[in-house]
């Protein structure tokens, strides 16, 4: 894992020093709200609906035990014992004082963590792969580079009044792709070439909100030592063109879409020429230095006897393991998904003993590891075998052992009208109550693989688009209303999912939600058909059918 | 023609502690929705928040919510949101509904 190294350290302290004299002037009303806004988004905090917000960057997902505790000392002392993980790898504080944040981030930077530019019109936090360094089918591990970039783009002079945010994603495992790279400004693939050299395929413009689009390819290969220079000529290709005149359409993919992929491509290529020969080589003999950090932990062989056990013996572990484990590059490890999606609790909370007790688990069993997905759980990437019928155990104890990884109650959900001052109706009480309902009902299990995604507004941080299910809240003339889009595909297949009809009101939506999912367990060909694999094969039509049943009933 | 006037109520997040307050009829400020002075007048309402959005120590973002009158004379929310920003997230019992 990264460590920081004298400068990166100082830095962080002058930014968090500047932060707390701008927060200082801001109180003793030397800045207007109009001048300090600007200045805490930089540094990650926003003004809610309650309160106060702080979102803490948790660069590509990646945490040590020791950052894991700092979270969870950050939210029992200054907010109110509990964070928020989001769909950006990052976590949320909804409580804190305005005259607390400064002391919260200088307590975060003690252990290498800050909230600069998590807001605002920068590159945001650089998110990755979850399972990076850990899954077998990964070119290479998608950190180091993430790290490079974040390092560049942090406090980089040309990128901080941006047309808009800037989101970039990196993925080592080009064809199983679980950072939905397809929607970012910027997505990045670590590839090979035909002669075996490793080098990135850049996706741009990519992106959900109010225009969803999926990325488009604008460079099939670039070299490692190319790498900087071209992602910096695409910024400033954008920062120049970008329209500053209505923000929404300001976003690169409003760009690539109105001048054209050719057209930005020549524009990128063109400025990759003339600025290419001011990178001197010291990008790519960072990156080794960073490489370096990210090197695998040391294995260790042992029996896996005791998993196997447990396997057999414990029908209740054996159903967590089956649901909440994915491969390891080595074959006597596991990759541990820990759910925070217990059902009926809020999709991406964490409570102050829970975040102590994974990052316990971590220190003990788990190379002193732990990643943040963009589905809003926690991962132990490096657990032998032999070890997981005690974290089964742990985890129990802490009521964090829900078997429901990719299920239909593992709900991605948008803090919505329950938090955010943008929002216009409410995501975690639909989450809740569907992940209840399918719980009740006994049928999470039978269904399967099926991925709810709910956004509270049109910005779409909920990822609704690309949900297998997608929901959008919105306010219609002043009563919460819920669209429902089915098809979205968040993988390197990425498609926006097709709106199915009118919306539904907040007492309809959960009963809506299981006509389709009825619906499709009618409509499959058999049990190992997926919910998607049944839609892409059977289109939109059929579940329209079960969705509105009163409409085919007047048809009829 | 004009849209006709609803009645409105001053309220803004306080700087501080980042919560939700409402201007009341001495130009004070409550966290009680119920306390506000609810604004008939349009140019009163106008004139209110002028004197809010003044008051840049104690105050970010006023702005003039919608109210109606309830049983009782006091202010009511007539929008959701402001149902919300009144009482707390539906998720856990934080907020005003806990501070009550």
């Amino acid at each position: 894992m990264y460590q920081y190294n004298d400068f990166d350290s100082a830095f962080l302290a002058e930014r968090n020093r500047q932060f707390r004299a701008q927060v200082g002037r801001r109180i003793d009303g030397s800045l207007t709200e109009d001048e300090f806004r600007p200045l805490r988004l930089m540094n990650g905090l926003y003004l809610q609906l309650h309160a106060y917000m702080l979102r803490v960057a948790i660069p590509y997902g990646t945490l040590s035990s020791a950052q894991m505790d700092k979270l969870a000392l950050l939210a029992e002392k200054w907010d109110k014992g509990y964070g928020h993980f989001t769909t950006r790898q990052n976590i949320q504080y909804n409580w804190p004082k305005l005259n607390d944040v400064p002391d919260m981030l200088d307590a975060l930077a003690e252990v290498n963590l800050h909230a600069i530019q998590t807001s605002g019109n920068t590159i945001r936090n650089v998110t990755a792969d979850h399972f990076a360094g850990a899954s077998a089918d990964e070119v290479a591990d998608p950190r180091p580079v993430a790290e490079l970039i974040r390092q560049w783009s942090t406090d980089h002079p040309e990128f901080q009044a941006l047309p808009r945010k800037f989101k970039i994603a990196v993925s080592g495992a080009r064809d199983n792709d679980r950072a939905v790279i397809m929607a970012h400004d910027i997505g990045l693939y670590i590839v090979e070439n035909d002669a075996g050299e490793v080098g990135y395929q850049l996706v741009v413009g990519g992106g959900l909100g109010r225009t969803p689009m999926i990325g488009k390819v604008l460079k099939d290969f670039i070299r490692q030592d190319d790498l900087l220079a071209y992602l910096e000529a695409t910024v400033s290709v954008w920062n120049l063109l970008g329209r500053r005149d209505n923000k929404y359409k300001a976003r690169i993919k409003i760009t690539v879409h109105e001048h054209g992929i050719e057209e930005i491509r020549r524009r990128v290529e063109d400025r990759f020429a003339l600025i290419r020969p001011t990178f001197g080589g010291f990008d790519v003999a960072l990156l080794k230095e960073i490489e370096a950090f990210f090197a695998n932990p040391e294995f260790t062989s042992a029996p896996v006897d005791a998993y196997t056990a447990a396997y057999d013996a414990d029908p209740l572990f054996r159903s967590w393991a089956d649901a909440n484990l994915s491969a390891h590059k080595n074959d006597d490890y596991a990759i541990v998904t820990i759910s925070l999606k217990k059902h009926g609790e809020t999709p991406g909370d964490a409570s102050a003993a829970q975040m102590r007790a994974m990052a316990e688990l971590a220190r003990q069993y788990g190379h002193d590891e732990l990643r943040i997905s963009h589905e809003q759980n926690v991962i132990l990437p490096h657990v032998h075998k032999s070890h997981l019928p005690a974290i089964y155990a742990a985890l129990k104890e802490q009521d964090l052992h829900t078997a429901n990884i990719g299920l239909i109650s593992d709900i991605i959900a948008c803090p919505g009208m329950d938090y955010c001052a943008l929002a216009t109706a409410r995501s975690i009480p639909v989450a809740q109550q569907i992940a209840t309902r399918f719980d009740e009902l006994k049928l999470e299990h039978d269904i399967g693989h099926l991925q709810i995604k709910i956004s509270g507004c049109i910005n779409a941080c909920g990822h609704h688009h690309v949900g297998h299910i997608g929901i959008l809240g919105l306010d219609r003339a002043g009563v919460e209303n819920y669209q429902i889009t089915l098809g979205g595909d968040a993988t390197n297949t990425a498609a926006i999912g097709q709106r199915v009809g009118p919306g539904f009101a907040y007492d309809e939506i959960v009963p809506a939600i299981e006509r389709t999912v009825r619906g499709y367990l009618d409509l499959r060909e058999d049990e190992n058909e997926t919910f998607i694999e049944t839609f892409n094969r059977v289109g939109l039509a059929p579940f329209k059918a079960y969705i509105y049943p009163e409409a085919q009933a007047n048809a009829a | 023609m004009a849209r006709a006037f609803t009645p409105k109520v001053v309220t803004a997040n306080h700087l501080l502690e980042g919560d939700v307050i409402y201007m009341t009829a001495s130009g004070d400020w409550t966290r009680e929705l119920r306390d506000a002075e609810l604004l008939t007048d349009e140019a009163d309402a106008d004139l209110r928040l002028l004197e809010a959005q003044q008051q840049t120590a104690v105050t970010v973002g006023a702005y003039l919510a919608d109210a109606k009158s309830g049983p009782d004379g006091r202010p009511e929310p007539t929008h959701f949101r402001e149902e919300f920003r009144r009482t707390g997230p539906s998720n856990y019992f934080h907020g005003k509904q806990a501070e009550a």
